[in-house]
């Protein structure tokens, strides 16, 4: 399961729809909690440099993901996941994204956006330890109200 | 020097993030961090030897495939490297 504020989530959803026709793509950053999954805390938005098909792939330039990386460090996080777009197509993954898909633990967020306007948005785990064992599995995408949020700080569940 | 761990290698790692190892270059540093961390090797390199075509490694700031000695580029223990695996996709098939 990851859990992601409504916030956040209606965020990189709205991100799908700015892009459209074009893929977006950007960072979720949070903490791994055993056993319960991945905490979404902050989303960051990046840069799709597969500008020559950006219609159909994404692609977030190294230099921008250890900016992110460096970031979450700052802020007492870690890289839990990603996101993009998937324009005029179902929310599911491609071969490409399989292929393409090398941080194992990570949640990949994958929105449809139908003319325009973001519809299905699902997780995927990617499970496994190596490029040879790893396998994409259907995570439940739990989006949290403020209220919910509120709660689960004042408890120290966050 | 430090080098920064990304999220699904720190199982190798013990769970650190930033781990120190001692190296000249870019290259003894990586092969010296396969050392102190067995288990890292086969998610760096490939059977060969090679560093695998979807793991970038960053000298503070610069891709080191780019500089002029990529791997055999000195460094120096105040400078940091980071470990990045790329992050790509796409719908559909072209």
């Amino acid at each position: 399961m990851i859990r992601i504020s409504e916030a956040d989530f209606a965020a990189l959803r709205a991100h799908g729809e700015e892009t459209y026709p074009h893929e977006c793509c950007g960072v979720l950053l949070g903490k791994n909690q055993p056993g319960v999954g991945n905490h979404v805390h902050l989303i960051v938005p990046a840069g799709n440099t597969r500008t020559d098909s950006a219609h159909n792939r994404y692609n977030i330039a190294p230099q921008e993901l250890v900016r992110i990386q460096r970031q979450a460090r700052g802020l007492g996080f870690d890289i839990v996941g990603f996101y993009h777009s998937h324009p005029d197509h179902p929310a599911q993954w491609s071969q490409t994204d399989f292929a393409e898909a090398h941080w194992m633990g990570c949640s990949y967020l994958i929105t449809s956006v139908e003319k325009g306007k973001a519809v299905t948005t699902n997780s995927f785990l990617l499970t496994g330890t190596s490029e040879e064992d790893k396998a994409f599995q259907n995570e439940q995408v739990e989006v949290e109200s403020p209220a919910v949020e509120v709660a689960m700080n004042e408890r120290g569940e966050a | 020097m430090k080098i920064h761990i990304p999220t699904p290698l720190r199982t190798y790692t013990g769970g650190k993030e930033t781990v120190e190892v001692a190296g000249a270059t870019v290259a003894t540093t990586l092969e010296q961090l396969a050392l102190d961390f067995p288990a890292l090797r086969n998610h760096l390199f490939t059977p060969e030897g090679k560093l695998r075509s979807f793991v970038n490694v960053y000298l503070n700031d610069d891709d080191v495939r780019y500089l002029p000695s990529k791997e055999e580029t000195v460094a120096g223990a105040n400078d940091e490297l980071t470990i990045i695996p790329s992050i790509a996709g796409g719908c559909c098939c072209l």
